[in-house]
């Protein structure tokens, strides 16, 4: 059932290539328009280019997260999550990593582009990747949790009123490894503490999910 | 089922009353249990707040390295102390709602919430009335101004969960959950938050460096923040009572 939730995610993602792809779509252009908007200059454009892609890869994350639960509440998937025998937290998990993998993963692939046209050394740019590799999937458990909580209400203001706040810790913590790899320094602590807010959310976030999909539900 | 049954068909003496602090859970019994405390709790709030001004302004010294614009830590602290206190009363009481299903706990966080933003907003505004003569900003990004924006926006988060579901009970138990995920993430975002300060800049002016205060300057620190707590308690029970009503009549409706 696990699986069988998960492949069907990447089935649907894979019959409707667009809606996976806006999320990496809307990084990209977010990325480019900063230096239209700053100007050519290349020592500043490396100076911001870690916060700018992480503040983006944070906003396609929050778009991408806005009718996650959507379509089944509106299918009746829901409740039948909560009739079968696996426990919901587990569904919510498979559903979360499947979302991950549809629209995270690209955003990641694309970030080494993005951070040679930010001019980021080649050192720094594996430092991004493993940033946002050890980042996005919290920022997601994050979001799914947001998403869980305001299902059913109209706009979608709602979702980055709740999801932002919280996204704060992987941000300053993915940040500040890339900008201490521009610097020189070691970025091995800000990466374990991105892991251990990996660690945290992945434990607590499908659980909390799972309660709000139940209060949605009744 | 039985157990019910039992006691139910004993004679009235025979049968153990719940503790009277249990009872104030109901929510009918707590609206006048409220009701007798907000005048106490008012008029204990403007006493004290007028005898911590007067101490503040009237009795306190001038500092000798910030002048008389130290003063505004008499507004400041305990307004800053109660945003993040609030916060944590109102999770307890999310919490208590979640655990044990009382239909009151929703409700205090509820009451509760407006007083924390409110507060969370005084500091912020007078921390930046004094930080423009002494630090010569309005706003410094610094790890306290920073998370004490961050807990504002929590504070409005939840406001905004809780007021979008047109089902009350829906928005209570969406308020609780997103309520305690806060109290997790509030020392994580501290922490995150005051490293990447020390990261960016070197060690700004720091309040806990200064000088260690008169007597005086305490007395009228301590009184302001009693009169903060006094405040709250007869707000939040004015609110909570208002809350109570409002409930009842929905369900009168439906």
């Amino acid at each position: 059932m696990l699986i069988a939730v998960f492949m069907r995610e990447l089935l649907l993602a894979l019959r409707r290539p667009t809606d996976a792809l806006a999320a990496l779509l809307f990084f990209v252009l977010v990325c480019s328009l900063f230096p239209l908007a700053i100007g050519p200059d290349a020592a500043l454009l490396r100076a911001i280019g870690p916060g700018v892609v992480w503040v983006s890869a944070l906003l396609a994350v929050l778009i991408s997260l806005q009718r996650l639960f959507e379509p089944e509440l509106a299918d009746g998937g829901l409740e039948q999550w909560l009739l079968s025998p696996q426990p919901l937290t587990a569904l919510v998990a498979a559903k979360v990593a499947a979302h991950w993998c549809i629209a995270c993963l690209p955003l990641v692939l694309a970030a080494p582009l993005l951070a040679l046209q930010y001019g980021l050394g080649g050192e720094t740019v594996g430092l991004l990747v493993a940033a946002l590799l050890l980042g996005t999937p919290t920022l997601v458990l994050l979001g799914a949790l947001g998403a869980a909580l305001t299902l059913g209400v109209r706009g979608h203001v709602l979702l980055a009123l709740v999801m932002l706040p919280m996204s704060v810790p992987p941000l300053v913590f993915g940040c500040a490894a890339v900008s201490a790899g521009q610097q020189g320094l070691p970025a091995g602590a800000s990466l374990s503490l991105l892991g251990a807010c990996l660690a945290l959310a992945a434990f607590l976030c499908p659980w909390a999910s799972a309660a709000a999909l139940r209060l949605a539900l009744e | 089922m039985t157990h019910e049954l039992t006691t139910g068909s004993l004679p009235a003496p025979l049968r153990r009353p719940a503790p009277r602090w249990r009872r104030l859970a109901s929510p009918p019994v707590f609206h006048g249990f409220a009701g007798r405390l907000v005048p106490g709790f008012a008029g204990l709030a403007t006493v004290l707040a007028l005898a911590g001004l007067w101490v503040g302004f009237a009795i306190a010294p001038t500092d000798h390295q910030q002048g008389e614009i130290y003063r505004i830590i008499f507004i400041h602290v305990p307004a800053a102390w109660m945003s993040m206190f609030i916060y944590l009363v109102a999770a307890l009481h999310a919490g208590l709602g979640l655990v044990f299903g009382t239909r009151l706990s929703p409700l205090m966080s509820r009451a509760l919430a407006p007083t924390g933003a409110l507060f969370t907003v005084i500091a912020l505004w007078t921390g930046a009335a004094w930080g423009k003569p002494t630090w010569g900003a309005w706003w410094v990004w610094d790890a306290r101004l920073t998370s004490e924006l961050i807990l504002l926006f929590l504070y409005l988060a939840y406001l905004g969960l809780v007021s979008a579901f047109e089902d009350p009970r829906r928005g209570d138990g969406a308020g609780a959950i997103l309520l305690l995920a806060g109290v997790v993430n509030v020392p994580i975002i501290y922490f995150s938050v005051r490293w990447w300060s020390t990261l960016h800049q070197g060690s700004t002016i720091r309040l806990d460096a200064a000088p260690a205060m008169t007597h005086t300057m305490l007395a009228g620190m301590l009184l302001m923040a009693l009169a903060c707590w006094a405040y709250t308690m007869a707000v939040a029970l004015a609110r909570v009572r208002c809350l109570i009503t409002e409930r009842a009549a929905l369900e009168a409706q439906s």
